[in-house]
């Protein structure tokens, strides 16, 4: 089961913002994704998540052409958490958690629990009646990872679940970057599986199965963080020097710049 | 319902003997308060439901331009029919009110029409065409008052600063059962507007389909506050105030915040046109100045206790 973006391509007021993209997210996998600004990452997301109709190309979930999902089965099975969410009210963080709720009938009660457990995972469990109003940028951010966490929080019968993330973790201290990921790698071994746009090549190599680098609306090079981090393709895509060397303690490349 | 031009004394109430006690307090009294009950609840849940809808908590009600087609349809009422506007009636409600509500729902739907693509309906858009015609209605208010005698003027002048002592059985069943309508169907919505606090994208991907969501609460306001303008005038404040206060008081949380907004605006609207009824004794004060004598003070005291907390 998964999620399968075929031939895409998008064009957008005479720019080409995706070109023939083909991408495959297992479930239990996690798939990162990289590039330069602009490269197309993010329009992919949209594709993906059905925000945006491909202007050629199709993407089906769990089998099925994503389109036809109703909304409401679509939102049990994939949770989405973009870059920047703009909330102006006063929410509490529990009430916020609580909206990712709102696709599953199972009461009030158990979404109590869920939203509490939510809160917890995320390191935010002292944010419960505060106002995400006023948060700090990292607090809200957590509240809005935990949010999504929750949308997802137990297994659909639908089919397999999957996660997307834009930039999750641009926000977070060094300790929720690191919370971030084991999240992440703890949702793909439930069997969920993740998608993720960051811009830490180290971050990515550390937690991805699967490393998609973008290009200009293009995919530069896909396949295992060893496979596809070498110096010439850093060089070619972001015009960098850098040096990879092996992570001392996890054995991953490690990107030196 | 014992206050008023003749005084009823409480006891009266029960043991109302003549024929004219009778008549100002069932004929006159009673409706005038169901009315204000139901004007005050309609206005304020719908001023709740667009903020939420705009995700802005200064929206009200009259953005979607129903309350200024509704004056336009009013004044050109009043303008037109000159002296017939007494005689003239449909389903015992004046020319006016026919012509409020008309106006009110032919700006509305402009509104949205402008505001709707083949990709949804922008709100942003939606806000800006409001303002739009707003000001075209502000200006065909102006032509119409610049034609019109000095009777005339008046009428249009009374009529906007809203109204409620035309209160009839008839209008009471009118706008309560649009009052009843609303109430059943927005619980409906509550937590898909609460969704689309984060966002029109995120709350699609919280399942809600926000395109419908949109459209059906558009019509319901469009319909409660046409109904609201045709029947009592504008009675201003009410709707942009009362869910602000609500808000502040339990929270953003659509479930509690209608019913709540509901009950607050029915309660103030009933307390204003009390004092409108007996601060001028024997004439009256239009009900729309004092709603905004009365909860804009009250609303200036939250935000300054608000401003300490921070």
């Amino acid at each position: 089961m998964t999620m399968l973006a075929d031939n895409i391509s998008l064009h957008l007021s005479g720019f080409d913002l995706l070109r023939n993209v083909s991408l495959e997210v297992e479930a239990g996998k996690v798939t990162a994704i990289v590039g330069p600004n602009g490269a197309g990452k993010s329009s992919l997301l949209k594709v993906i998540t059905g925000e945006m109709e491909p202007s050629k190309g199709s993407v089906s979930l769990n089998q099925q052409p994503l389109s036809q999902w109703s909304l409401e089965k679509k939102a049990q099975m994939l949770a989405v958490l973009p870059q920047h969410t703009l909330l102006n009210f006063p929410f509490t963080a529990d009430e916020v958690v609580g909206l990712g709720r709102i696709p599953h009938q199972t009461g009030s009660l158990k979404d109590a629990q869920i939203v509490a457990e939510a809160l917890e995972l995320v390191d935010a469990s002292y944010l419960q009646k505060r106002f995400y109003t006023q948060m700090s940028g990292g607090e809200k951010q957590r509240v809005q990872l935990a949010r999504v966490l929750a949308q997802i929080w137990q297994p659909c019968e639908l089919g397999e679940q999957f996660l997307v993330l834009d930039e999750p973790t641009s926000a977070f201290d060094l300790s929720h970057q690191k919370l971030t990921l084991d999240i992440v790698r703890n949702l793909a071994s439930r069997g969920v599986g993740v998608v993720m746009v960051v811009h830490d090549l180290n971050l990515a190599s550390r937690c991805a199965d699967n490393l998609v680098v973008f290009n200009g609306g293009v995919i530069e090079a896909m396949g295992s963080p060893e496979d596809v981090l070498t110096e010439q393709l850093i060089d070619k895509v972001f015009g960098v020097k850098s040096i990879i060397a092996k992570h001392p303690a996890t054995q991953r490349p490690l990107v030196i710049t | 319902m014992t206050v008023g031009t003749v005084s009823i004394s409480f006891s009266d109430l029960f043991a109302a003997d003549s024929r004219q006690t009778e008549t100002i307090l069932f004929d006159i009294r009673l409706p005038r308060i169901l009315l204000a009950i139901c004007v005050g609840a309609v206005l304020s849940s719908t001023g709740a439901v667009m903020q939420g809808l705009f995700r802005n908590p200064l929206a009200d009600p009259s953005l979607i331009g129903v309350s200024s087609g509704a004056s336009v349809g009013a004044s050109l009422m009043i303008v037109a029919a000159g002296g017939f506007i007494q005689s003239g009636a449909l389903l015992g409600l004046s020319l006016v009110a026919v012509g409020a509500f008309v106006g009110g729902f032919v700006a509305t739907l402009l509104v949205y029409r402008l505001a709707t693509s083949g990709i949804g309906t922008s709100v942003t858009t939606m806000l800006l065409a409001g303002i739009a015609i707003a000001a075209i209605a502000g200006a065909l208010n102006s032509l119409l008052s610049y034609f019109s005698d000095n009777d005339m003027l008046r009428q249009i002048s009374l009529w906007q600063m809203g109204n409620l002592s035309g209160a009839s059985w008839t209008k009471v069943t009118i706008m309560a059962s649009v009052a009843l309508l609303l109430m059943s169907l927005f619980p409906r919505d509550s937590r898909a507007l609460n969704a689309l606090l984060l966002g029109e994208s995120e709350a699609r991907h919280l399942g809600v389909d926000v395109q419908a969501v949109k459209r059906r609460l558009i019509i319901l306001t469009a319909l409660g506050v046409g109904v609201c303008v045709a029947l009592a005038g504008l009675v201003g404040f009410v709707g942009l105030i009362i869910p602000h206060i609500v808000r502040l008081a339990i929270g953003p949380d659509h479930r509690w915040l209608i019913p709540a907004s509901a009950l607050a605006g029915a309660t103030l609207l009933v307390f204003a046109d009390s004092l409108a009824r007996i601060v001028v004794i024997p004439a009256e004060l239009p009900t729309g100045i004092l709603t905004a004598l009365l909860g804009a003070p009250f609303f200036v005291v939250l935000l300054l206790q608000q401003r300490k907390q921070v």
